[in-house]
Parts: C-alpha cells; structure tokens; sequence
C-alpha cells in the first residue's frame, strides 16, 4: 500500500515541476513558481527517502549515511547560494548544474558497476551478455552526457570568476569531434569487450567524456557562458533522464526531459535575443569555416 | 534486436512521457520575456536536480561492503542536494532582485 503514496508523491511532484516551470516563465508569477517547484521536489525526496522498495519490496537502508549526504550538501548549499554575490550568479548556477551533472555520472557508474560485477559472477566472456542494450545505453548516456555536463560547468564556473581563459589552439573543432567520437567508439567498444576488460572501457569512456567536456567549453569566449551554461543544463536534464530510465522512475523522467527540452529551447533564445545561431556561438571564437557543431 | 524491442515494449509508457515532456517543455516556455532567461535558466537547473532521486536510491540499496557504491553515492547525494538546494535558493534571490528593481 505505501507503494501507492510514493507513486502519488512522483505524479506530484511532476506536475509541479511543469507548472513550476511554465510560472517561472511569466515575470508575475516567477517567484512563486519557484516555490512551487522547489515544494514538489521536497515531497518527492521524502516520499523516496521514507517509501521507496525496490523490486524485492524491501525498503532502503543506510539512512545514517543519506541524512548524513542530505545535511551536508543541504548546508553548503545553502551557504553558497546566499553568500553569492548579485554579479556572480550565472557562475553559481553553473557550479549547481555541475554538481548535477556529476550526481548522474556517479549513478550511472555506480550502476555499471553492479551490472559488471553481475556478468562476473555469471561466469559470462562479453560484457553484453549479461546486459540488455537498453538499460546499457542509459547507463553509458547518463555517464556520458553528467560527465561533459560536469566538466563543461566547471570550466564555466572557472572562466566566469576568472581563473581560466579562453584557450584557442589550431584545429581545435576538428580535435573535439575527434574526442567526441572516441567517447562514442569506446562506449560501443565497452558494449562488446570481454567482460574481464569492459569495466576499464568505461572508466576511459567517462574520463575521455570529461576530457571533451573541458575542451568544448574553453574555446568559448565569456561573453557567451550563459549561453553555453544553459546547454549544459539542458544536458543535465538529459542525463537526470537517463537515471529515470535506469531506475524506472517516472518523477525523474518527467523533471528530466523537461529540462532538457526547455533548456535547449531556452538555449535557442537566449541566442536570439543576442542575435546570433547557436552554431556561431559554439564555433565563432576561433572564426572556423565548419558549419557542424 | 529481438532485445532491443522486448525493451521497448517494456519501456514504453517512459518512451511516451519522454516524447510528451520534449513537446511540453518547449511549449510552457516558449513566450519567455528576455528579462527572465537566467531565472528561468536558474530554475530549470534546479529542477532537473530531481536526479538526487536516482542518487538516494543507489545510496539505499547499496550493501554495506560494497564500498565503492557507498562512497560514490554518499558523492552523489551530497553534489545532488547542492544542486537542489542551491538552485532553488539561487534562483529565489534572483527572482528577489526583480521584484526590488521595479
């Protein structure tokens, strides 16, 4: 029966994550769309923290160590965001998306751990065997794109108050996507390797996604951050997205995708109201003749 | 392939939110006035902090020996309430600031 009231918690939560969002684009209602966010987001976390079974029915555990997680990160949270200054607030909202972005790479490592360790156990000689190509796919998008979400938010966070400068080097658009596809090949290589070798494709797979996160943000000059700091969030809503699928968890499918799409469209505006293509944002700086970006 | 399908067919009720949650986020903002771009912007990363979820869940169910969920995942809902906590907060004191400006 509790089972019911989280899923009641989820819908509540979902719904008002929408409204939430569509308040907050209204210079009226803004404020209080905010709140009621942010009211939804707290009846979904109780109602996990306190309801949650997993497929067995059973509840979870380790509830020193959650509470422990929530009350740190609830007061640094807290303290960070009201020491801030007026100025230097696209920079905070960079670092939160980053710390977003790096709470759905860990759980999708942490996930790919327990399917690796699952196909050890069994004995299997490919990765993929033990894996369904769904849930895979979700474990290495997740890991991925909160990766480049993490390290990208980072370096915006660093160029915004300062300590990185733009860093522009010759052919610099070709050596990304040459990046970008190795990301790409070592997570299908990881799909077949030999179980013994899949968990080390990986881990090159999340930190050569890092290493292109860094360097699709540096080239970028400050001037367009808030531009490049609101696809980046839309990149963590995609990634929040995926820990939905993993877990079967319809409140972070919801909130996830919405953010997803309304920060890439967010993204396409914000470059209209500066008169500019997104594409030019991504590759103006270094003047480049390439048009894919 | 076979997989493949049998996953979706699985799935599908998520592969029908995520197509309606794509059409409906573009459509609640598509008329946001400029003034609110980092606001809305602000507001939507702390939404998408909903991903503390995942984390929480991945923290509960670890088993007390498996040390390298426990830690990540003790990482992962610190980094995640940072991301709810502080975009809310954040996204309230810009919101603040309008309401003095006018």
């Amino acid at each position: 029966m509790k089972f019911d009231i989280l899923t009641i918690c989820y819908i509540v939560a979902a719904v008002t994550f929408i409204v939430g969002l569509k308040m907050l684009s209204s210079p009226a209602t803004a404020r209080r769309g905010n709140l009621v966010a942010a009211a939804g987001m707290f009846i979904a976390i109780v109602g996990t923290i306190f309801l949650y079974k997993d497929e067995d029915g059973l509840p979870l555990h380790n509830y020193a160590w959650i509470f422990a997680a929530l009350i740190i990160g609830a007061i640094i949270g807290v303290v960070a965001a009201k020491k801030v200054k007026m100025t230097a607030m696209p920079e905070m909202v960079s670092f939160f998306n980053g710390m977003g972005g790096a709470c759905a790479a860990l759980i999708s490592v942490i996930e790919f751990d327990y399917v690796f360790r699952a196909a050890e156990k069994m004995n299997y000689v490919h990765f993929s065997e033990g894996v369904v190509p769904g849930h895979y796919l979700a474990i290495v998008a997740g890991s991925i794109i909160g990766s480049v979400s993490f390290a990208g938010s980072m370096v915006a966070w660093g160029k915004l108050n300062g300590s990185f400068k733009d860093v522009i080097f010759k052919a610099q658009h070709t050596i990304n996507l040459l990046i970008f596809a190795g990301v790409i090949v070592l997570a299908i290589i990881t799909f077949f390797a030999v179980n013994a070798y899949a968990d080390y494709f990986f881990i090159a797979t999340v930190i050569l996604a890092l290493i292109y996160g860094v360097l699709f943000v540096l080239p970028i000059g400050g001037a367009d951050m808030p531009v490049v700091i609101s696809l980046l969030n839309s990149f963590t809503g995609v990634a929040a997205a995926c820990g939905g699928f993993l877990y079967n968890n319809k409140a972070m499918l919801t909130g996830g995708i919405l953010v997803g799409a309304a920060g890439t469209l967010l993204t396409i505006l914000m470059c209209k109201a500066m008169n500019r293509s997104l594409t030019n944002v991504l590759i103006g700086s270094f003047g480049g003749n390439e048009t894919s970006g | 392939m076979e997989a493949t399908l049998q996953w979706i067919s699985a799935n599908q009720q998520m592969i029908y939110i995520v197509i309606l949650m794509i059409f409906l986020g573009i459509e609640i903002i598509g008329r946001v006035p400029s003034v609110l771009h980092t606001p809305l912007m602000s507001g939507a990363n702390a939404i998408h902090g909903v991903v503390i979820i995942g984390a929480i869940i991945v923290m509960g169910r670890a088993s007390e020996h498996n040390y390298l969920a426990l830690i990540l995942g003790f990482l992962a809902v610190i980094l995640g309430t940072l991301n709810v906590v502080g975009g809310f907060v954040v996204t309230d004191r810009m919101l603040e600031m309008f309401k003095k400006k006018k």
